[in-house]
C-alpha cells in the first residue's frame, strides 16, 4: 500500500515539475518563434517593396533614356537629314553599336508614309495615318505605346516623337523589342512560384508572366486596381488556397503597372530552418528537463520512502510503549479489583478453617471433604494472587536501581540457572561472549529476569534437541551493548510477531505461562533506556536482540 | 501477655467482618469500621493498640485517615493494607507513621505477625513514655 502511494507521488511530482518547467519553455519558444516570424515577414515585405521600387526605377530609367534618345535624335536632325535614308541608317548603326534595344527607326511624314527607315523589316508602302499611335503622337508630341503586334506581327513597343521645323512636321519613331521588358521582369521571377509582369492601365499583360497568361492578354489580379497611386503597395493575398506576397506600383513615365509576386514559402525557407532548429533545441531542452526531473524525483522519493519507513518503525516503537503504559495501568486496576475479592475469599476460607478446629465440626462425617475443599480454595487463591501480583509487578512504575553490571557475567550466571533444564532436553547452549565489554548501568535483577525470560522462551520454542547461541557484543559507535539470543526452535509466524510483546499474549497452554514474560522484559529494557528487537523464521528459529546503553 | 485491641478499617464489609471474627477467635479485641470517619469516631470513643487500614476507600482514603489518626491518637500503631501495589502510597504511608504495609490478599499468619510486631512496638514505646 505504501509503495503504491509513493508511485503515485512520484508520478504527480514528475508531471507537475515537467509541466511547470515546460510551460514557460513552450511559451518562450512559441513567443520567440512568433516574434521572429513576424519580424521576418516584415523584412520580407520590406524587401519586396524595395525590389518593386528598384525594378520600377530601372524600367522608368530605361524608358526615360530611350525617350530622351529618340527626342534628341528627332531634334538633332533637320528635315532633310531625317528624310535621308543613308543618314538614318548611319545613325541607327551608331545607336545600335552601343545598345541593341532598338529594332528599327523610322521617320514618318504627316501623310503617314515612311520618309526614311532603318531596320530589318520591309515596311515600304505602309501607311500609319490611321494607327492609334499616329494620332496620339500628333496630338501630344511624344508617345510611348503599349506592346502591340503592328504590321510586322512581332510584339514590340514604339517611342514616337513629333518634330516641327517651321511649318513642316514629321515623326521620328523608334521600335523597341518588348523582350527587353521580359528580361527586366524575368530576373525577379524567383523561386518556384514567384512571378513578375507588367500590365497596362486596362490590365492587359505587357510581358509574359510565368503563370496565368501571355503578353497582350487580359490578366486576372487578386487585388483591385483603382487608378494610379503613388509609391508601392504590398499585400499578402491568397490565390487558389496558397498565400502569396504581392507588390505592385505604377511606372512614372508610362501608364504601366509592375506587379511582383513572391511565394513566402520559398522566401521563408530560412525561417523554417530556424524554426526547425528551435524545435530541435526545444526538444533537447524538454528531454533534459524530463530526465532531470525523473532523476531528482526518484532520489527524493527514495529518501522520502526511507524516512517514512524509519518513521513507521519509530511509530511502531512509540505505539508499543504507549500500549505498554496503557496496559500497565489497566493491569494495575484489574489486579487491584481482583485482589479485594481474593482477599475476602481467602479470609472466608480462613474462617472456615478456623471453624473446622471446633470439636463439633470435626465430628461431622464430611469433615475431611470440607477440609480438603478449603485447602484447595486457599491454594487457588494463592495461584490467582501470583498472577495479580505479577500484573502489579508489571505495572509498577518504580525506577530501577542502577548498578554497573558486567553483561557477560550476568548472562553466564543466568545460563547456569537453566543449564539443567537445557541438558535434560538435549539443548546445547553456546556462549559467544564478546571480550572487553564495558559495563552497563542497569538493575541486575531486572536484567537477569529479562535474560531468564528470553532463554526460557528459547528452550520452550525448541522443545527438545536444538541449540541456543548467546552472543554479546559492543557497538562503540552507538555506545551500546547487545545480547543476541538465537534459538533453533519453531519460530514465530509473522502475523503474531508484532503481538509477542503484548501483555497476556501467550502461545503456551493455560496455566503454563502468564503471557507476561516478554511484556515484562520489554518494559524493563525500555526503562533501562534500551530496546528489544526480534526476527523470526517459522521452522528455523527466532533471534531476540537486547540492546542497552553502555556506561 | 495481654492481647492487642485492634480496629479493622475497610469498606469491604465481608472482608472486614471475617477478619474481625478470626481475630476475635484468636483472643484479640477487634472492632470494625467501614469508613474513615467511622474509624476516627470509634477511635475517639475507644482506645486501640493497632489499626488495620485499607488505603483504597471511597470518600476518605486510608492515607487521609492515617494522617488524622496520627494527629488525634498518635499512640495507635497502623498497618496499611491495599490491593494496589503502589509503592509510592506505601512509602508515603510509612513516612506518615504507619508501622507496616501489606499487600492484599495477605496471608493470615503474616498479618498476625505484623500485628504482633506492631503491638510490641506500641507497648515498648508506650512503656518508654
Amino acid at each position: 500500500m505504501k509503495t503504491l502511494d509513493f508511485k503515485r507521488l512520484r508520478l504527480s511530482i514528475i508531471v507537475f515539475t515537467v509541466g511547470f518547467s515546460l510551460l514557460p519553455l513552450l511559451v518562450l519558444g512559441i513567443g520567440v518563434k512568433q516574434r521572429f516570424s513576424s519580424a521576418y515577414q516584415d523584412a520580407l515585405r520590406g524587401n519586396l517593396r524595395t525590389l518593386v521600387e528598384s525594378k520600377r526605377n530601372a524600367i522608368d530609367l530605361f524608358l526615360n533614356e530611350r525617350l530622351s534618345q529618340v527626342t534628341t535624335l528627332a531634334s538633332a536632325l533637320s528635315y532633310e537629314e531625317s528624310s535621308d535614308q543613308a543618314t538614318l541608317e548611319r545613325i541607327f548603326a551608331l545607336m545600335q553599336s552601343s545598345t541593341r534595344y532598338y529594332i528599327d527607326i523610322g521617320v514618318i511624314g504627316m501623310d503617314g508614309y515612311h520618309m526614311a527607315y532603318a531596320g530589318p523589316y520591309n515596311l515600304e508602302g505602309l501607311n500609319y495615318k490611321n494607327e492609334e499611335w499616329f494620332s496620339k503622337v500628333t496630338s501630344k508630341g511624344v508617345y510611348i505605346s503599349d506592346v502591340f503586334l503592328g504590321f510586322r506581327k512581332v510584339p514590340h513597343i514604339i517611342i514616337a516623337v513629333l518634330r516641327r521645323e517651321g511649318n513642316r512636321s514629321w515623326i521620328v519613331r523608334a521600335t523597341i523589342d518588348s523582350d527587353i521588358f521580359e528580361s527586366f521582369v524575368k530576373r525577379v521571377q524567383m523561386g518556384r512560384k514567384g512571378d513578375a509582369f507588367l500590365l497596362n492601365d486596362k490590365l492587359v499583360l505587357q510581358t509574359n508572366p510565368r503563370f496565368g497568361g501571355h503578353a497582350m492578354e487580359d490578366m486576372e489580379l487578386p487585388f483591385r486596381v483603382e487608378g494610379r497611386f503613388q509609391g508601392v503597395r504590398v499585400q499578402e493575398l491568397t490565390v487558389s488556397h496558397r498565400s502569396y506576397l504581392y507588390g505592385w506600383t505604377w511606372l512614372e513615365n508610362k501608364d504601366w503597372m509592375l506587379v511582383i509576386r513572391e511565394d513566402p514559402e520559398d522566401e521563408l525557407r530560412p525561417l523554417f530552418e530556424a524554426e526547425y532548429l528551435v524545435w530541435l533545441l526545444l526538444a533537447g531542452g524538454v528531454a533534459v528537463i524530463i530526465a532531470g526531473t525523473v532523476i531528482v524525483t526518484n532520489t527524493m522519493v527514495r529518501r522520502l520512502e526511507k524516512a517514512e519507513r524509519e518513521k513507521a518503525e519509530l511509530d511502531a516503537n512509540l505505539t508499543q510503549s504507549g500500549k505498554m503504559a496503557a496496559l500497565g495501568k489497566m493491569a494495575a486496576g484489574v489486579a487491584h479489583e481482583i485482589n479485594n475479592p481474593l482477599a475476602i475469599i481467602r479470609e472466608q476460607a480462613g474462617w472456615i478453617k478456623d471453624l473446622l478446629e471446633e470439636d463439633e465440626v470435626k465430628a461431622v462425617p464430611q469433615y475431611k471433604e470440607i477440609y480438603d475443599s478449603v485447602h484447595r480454595i486457599e491454594h487457588h487463591v494463592e495461584r490467582a494472587k501470583t498472577v495479580t501480583h505479577r500484573m502489579l509487578g508489571f505495572a509498577r512504575r518504580m525506577e530501577p536501581s542502577l548498578h554497573e553490571v558486567d553483561f557477560n557475567k550476568l548472562l553466564g550466571e543466568t545460563v547456569q540457572f537453566l543449564k539443567t533444564e537445557a541438558l535434560l532436553r538435549n539443548i546445547e547452549v553456546r556462549l559467544n561472549l564478546g571480550e572487553n565489554l564495558p559495563p552497563t548501568k542497569s538493575d541486575p535483577t531486572q536484567l537477569q529476569q529479562v535474560f531468564l525470560n528470553l532463554i526460557d522462551n528459547a528452550i520452550d520454542a525448541i522443545g527438545k534437541n536444538g541449540q541456543i547461541t548467546l552472543t554479546t557484543r559492543f557497538d562503540a559507535d552507538k555506545n551500546e551493548l547487545a545480547a543476541v539470543f538465537v534459538d533453533t526452535g519453531c519460530g514465530i509466524p509473522p502475523e503474531t510477531l508484532d503481538k509477542i510483546f503484548d501483555p497476556f499474549f501467550t502461545t503456551k497452554k493455560p496455566g503454563e505461562g502468564t503471557g507476561l514474560g516478554l511484556a515484562i522484559a520489554f518494559g524493563i529494557i525500555e526503562k533501562l533506556g534500551g530496546r528489544i528487537t526480534v526476527t523470526s523464521a517459522v521452522g528455523k528459529g527466532t533471534t531476540f536482540t537486547v540492546y542497552v546503553p553502555a556506561v | 501477655m495481654e492481647q492487642a485491641r485492634i480496629l479493622v478499617v475497610d469498606d469491604e464489609r465481608d472482608y472486614n467482618e471475617t477478619i474481625v471474627k478470626r481475630l476475635r477467635r484468636r483472643g484479640f479485641e477487634a472492632e470494625t469500621a467501614l469508613s474513615g470517619p467511622e474509624a476516627l469516631e470509634l477511635l475517639g470513643r475507644k482506645s486501640f493498640d493497632v489499626a488495620l487500614l485499607d488505603i483504597m476507600m471511597p470518600g476518605m482514603d486510608g492515607i487521609e485517615v492515617l494522617r488524622e489518626l496520627k494527629k488525634r491518637t498518635p499512640e495507635v500503631e497502623v498497618i496499611l493494607l491495599t490491593g494496589h501495589a503502589s509503592v509510592e502510597s506505601g512509602v508515603l504511608g510509612m513516612s506518615i507513621g504507619a508501622n507496616s504495609y501489606l499487600l492484599k490478599p495477605v496471608d493470615f499468619d503474616e498479618l498476625l505477625a505484623a500485628i504482633g510486631q506492631a503491638y510490641e512496638r506500641k507497648r515498648l514505646s508506650g512503656g518508654g513514655a
